[in-house]
């Protein structure tokens, strides 16, 4: 029986994940794909500028290595392939999987978590998804547009981001426990303040220690489209978690009130009582 | 009559607090969909960059703006 809720939930925790991946793929589309072709066209004109500075390079012999990776990349898969077939796919692969993973992390914390209806539970779980997941790491890493990075650095720069996302889940994990461990001494509330606040404060430190990200952006990249495209980055992650907690909240609800109504449906108020 | 009786029985919402999942039940799905999600995660987010399980480019590419636009380091 339990074993069956938790498959419909993980079932509509990809559902609604595919949902939050359709529609933040429709932002990716429209306020991600300007400043990462933005961020190309600045590739290329650095690097059609290296090719003419060195002198005696002829087209497609002695060109720049970067000129030269510039123009393998697009011949690999077309940019108006990239900018549709393959952005979605990403996106939606994002989105089913990590639907999957927060609806069974919901199945974890429904009624563990404190009095919270299932929609609650799950709009919680989809705002600490969204905060451990990608802001605490992006706010250590931030997402770079293409062009940005040096090759030389992804290896380190990989690891790095998901030791951050690791870290932070972790770390929000630990306060989640420590919260409810406090909640009988301190109240509720400031069991859940003190929680936060424990969060922020090693999450801080954690920044601190870990090595800093400053051979990401090569000089001379326009600062303003780095901000044009770190603010569509956030506005894609805050569209899919918003979306799937509204719809996974939604259809979470509707399981489980078919499932209290059907097994542990509570004596109706008006039943005459023996005696 | 017997309507009035549904009625009035009816309204206790299922405001209440639902019982926790037994962690029996949630594990087996959370370690195999775990799993299966993570492999997922690691095509999209990393594949053919800092590693590569797969010869040539071609996952990267087709990923090539999801990776960038959902923050992973691409390139």
């Amino acid at each position: 029986m339990h074993a069956s809720t938790v498959r419909s939930l993980l079932v509509r925790g990809m559902l609604a994940g595919l949902i939050a991946g359709l529609l933040a793929f429709a932002v990716a589309y429209v306020v991600g794909e300007p400043p990462v072709n933005g961020a190309i066209a600045v590739e290329e004109a650095q690097a059609a500028q290296e090719a003419h500075a060195a002198p005696g390079a002829h087209a497609g012999h002695g060109g720049t290595a970067a000129a030269e990776a510039a123009e393998e990349e697009e011949e690999a898969v077309s940019r108006p392939v990239q900018s549709t077939f393959g952005l979605a796919t990403g996106v939606l692969v994002y989105g089913v999987a990590l639907g999957g993973i927060a609806a069974l992390a919901f199945s974890f914390a429904l009624g563990r978590i404190g009095r919270f209806s299932p929609r609650a539970t799950a709009a919680l779980t989809a705002a600490a998804a969204f905060t451990t997941v990608y802001l605490v790491p992006f706010l250590k890493y931030p997402a770079t547009p293409p062009a940005v990075g040096n090759p030389d650095t992804i290896g380190k720069r990989t690891t790095l981001f998901f030791l951050m996302i690791l870290l932070s889940v972790l770390l929000a994990l630990a306060a989640v426990i420590a919260g409810r461990r406090l909640a009988p001494r301190l109240g509720n509330w400031n069991a859940t303040l003190v929680a936060a606040a424990g969060f922020v404060v090693v999450t801080g430190v954690a920044f601190a220690l870990l090595p800093a990200n400053d051979d990401a952006v090569k000089a001379g990249f326009p600062a303003a489209l780095l901000w044009e495209f770190r603010l569509a980055s956030l506005a894609v992650q805050a569209v899919l978690w918003a979306v799937f907690g509204v719809v996974f909240g939604a259809l979470a609800q509707k399981v489980l009130a078919v499932r209290t109504s059907t097994a542990d449906a509570p004596a109706p108020v008006g039943a005459p009582v023996p005696g | 009559m017997a309507e009035a009786v549904v009625s009035a029985t009816v309204p206790a919402p299922s405001v209440a607090v639902p019982a926790p999942l037994p962690v029996r039940a949630v594990l087996p799905w959370a370690f195999f969909v775990g799993l299966l999600a993570l492999i997922a995660l690691y095509f999209v987010g990393a594949e053919q960059g800092a590693t590569s399980l797969i010869a040539g480019s071609d996952v990267h590419e087709w990923v090539h703006d999801g990776r960038h636009l959902l923050g992973f380091p691409c390139h």
